[in-house]
């Protein structure tokens, strides 16, 4: 049983989830209010991690995490490591893939606020930001929390792009589903069948308490 | 967005699209009856040599239409002893085919022992690093961050990199900037990529024609790491035998070793 990658792929998916939250919700803010007419295009580019292969993403970043590339150089410069191969830069990584697991529940559930509660808020004299975490974020909680969880749980069960850009080290990039890749690979059935189990236990318990708290239940993936 | 009178449009063009995709499919299918086929299963390091191994096979037998796969040797292993529909298998090493042997899922005494893979190490051009005048010492310097491996685990190429580190006396002080590759393809493409600084690689990959002209490479020495016998061998669920014995006795033939010396196989000692 590989309790290290286990531990590593937690810690992964918590920073991934609590870095979308960050960047997730401002970005499904201005999806949802923004009036501009190529917002569609901002909107595809965010969907775009849905429909790409893990591998197609994961071969940019590793271009782009190169000492060479434009992020790796930086990084070097700012840091004098570089990003490829850290751990750093699978949070990167899968901020990008699960970036649509967060933004469109999120989004969702801002488009399914009334907006007179909007309107009341602003001409009461809150401000827009006091409205967001005033109104906004209280109603769109739900939603939030679905995001939330997808983020997490879809960066649990990562494996394409870590594969093409982790380099496999233990304790830093050895995720638990490349744990159980290679335990399949070194005909280690066993093993592979004890980790597979425990993620599978892991995964089943964040879903089963998560929508447990949220008992009324809403759609996992909420259509527009 | 979504509004009603636009969705019939919509499914429209989403079926007109898919109907496009189904006669592109059909077209593009080589499906005359007819023709033989031999489905091979082959090690990443493989990839090149084989492309070339097909085309030549091809153009003497035209009526043998032959497909390659390349994966790491373990998980092709894994596939194989699970029933994947491959007719010819040949591996990095010679104990995966062994295996499959001992398992009962090969035509019996169908081995054949192809070439023997050397290691190289490699940099991309304008690469600080000379491999030519430090060898493997090269590694220990500062410029060489990243060095990328296939991963021992359960790559052949993998198992012969560590070896070879151990054999030079580097193995510990080198030991935190390796990186793994699934297989020594990966590992190859860490290194083409500039994720890592250096590599240790099959030669078959640095002579390959996208590699050869990309960088720079130093042979390591055979003795630093065991022999890498790399065996092929015939499954006992290939569809048509006869063409699969063909296409192996190719291989292994004069013109296949011709071909596969080039791309960095030593002749294999038989």
């Amino acid at each position: 049983m590989d309790w290290e990658a286990l531990a590593l792929s937690v810690r992964l998916s918590l920073w991934t989830t609590g870095v979308l939250l960050v960047v997730g919700l401002p970005v499904a803010y201005w999806l949802v209010f923004a009036r501009w007419r190529w917002k569609f295009l901002v909107e595809a580019v965010v969907a775009l991690p849905l429909v790409l292969p893990p591998t197609v993403l994961g071969f940019y970043l590793l271009l782009a995490f190169s000492p060479r590339g434009l992020l790796g150089a930086g990084y070097v410069d700012l840091t004098g490591r570089t990003l490829a191969f850290s751990f750093e830069g699978l949070v990167i990584a899968s901020v990008l893939y699960s970036l649509p697991f967060a933004v469109q529940p999120f989004a969702a559930a801002f488009a399914s606020i009334d907006r007179t509660f909007l309107e009341a808020s602003w001409s009461l004299g809150a401000s827009r930001g006091a409205t967001f975490v005033r109104v906004i974020l209280p109603l769109a909680r739900r939603g939030i929390l679905t995001g939330m969880v997808l983020a997490f749980a879809h960066t649990l069960g990562e494996f394409g792009v870590v594969l093409m850009v982790g380099g496999n080290l233990p304790g830093v990039t050895r995720t638990v589903s490349i744990a159980i890749y290679d335990q399949v690979q070194a005909l280690n059935y066993d093993a592979a069948l004890r980790t597979s189990l425990l993620l599978l236990a892991v995964s089943f318990l964040v879903l089963a308490v998560t929508y447990g708290l949220q008992r009324r239940v809403t759609a996992a993936w909420p259509l527009r | 967005m979504g509004d009603d009178h636009t969705r019939p449009t919509v499914w429209r063009w989403a079926t007109l699209a898919l109907v496009g995709c189904a006669i592109a499919a059909r077209a593009v299918a080589p499906a005359t009856p007819g023709t033989r086929t031999v489905a091979v299963a082959a090690a990443a390091d493989l990839q090149f040599a084989m492309a070339e191994l097909v085309a030549q096979f091809h153009a003497r037998y035209p009526d043998i239409a032959v497909t390659a796969t390349y994966g790491s040797s373990g998980n092709l292993y894994a596939q194989l002893s699970q029933g994947a529909p491959f007719d010819l298998f040949f591996s990095a090493d010679a104990e995966f085919p062994a295996r499959l042997a001992a398992d009962g899922l090969t035509v019996p005494n169908s081995e054949v022992v192809y070439g023997i893979g050397r290691l190289v190490l490699w940099v991309p051009r304008g690469s600080p690093l000379d491999v030519q005048r430090f060898g493997m010492t090269v590694l220990t310097q500062p410029a060489a961050r990243r060095i990328a491996i296939a991963n021992p685990t359960h790559a052949p190429y993998g198992r012969a990199a560590e070896a070879a580190l151990r054999a030079f006396g580097v193995y510990a002080r080198v030991r935190a900037k390796l990186v793994f590759g699934e297989h020594i393809a990966q590992a190859a493409q860490f290194v083409q990529a500039g994720a890592a600084d250096i590599g240790i690689l099959a030669l078959s990959l640095a002579m390959a024609p996208p590699m050869r002209e990309a960088g720079a490479y130093w042979e390591i020495p055979a003795t630093a790491y065991p022999s890498m016998q790399q065996a092929g061998v015939i499954l006992r669920s290939a569809r048509d035998r006869e063409a699969a014995q063909q296409f192996r006795d190719f291989v292994s033939g004069a013109t296949g070793q011709a071909v596969l010396a080039r791309y960095g196989f030593t002749q294999s000692t038989e």
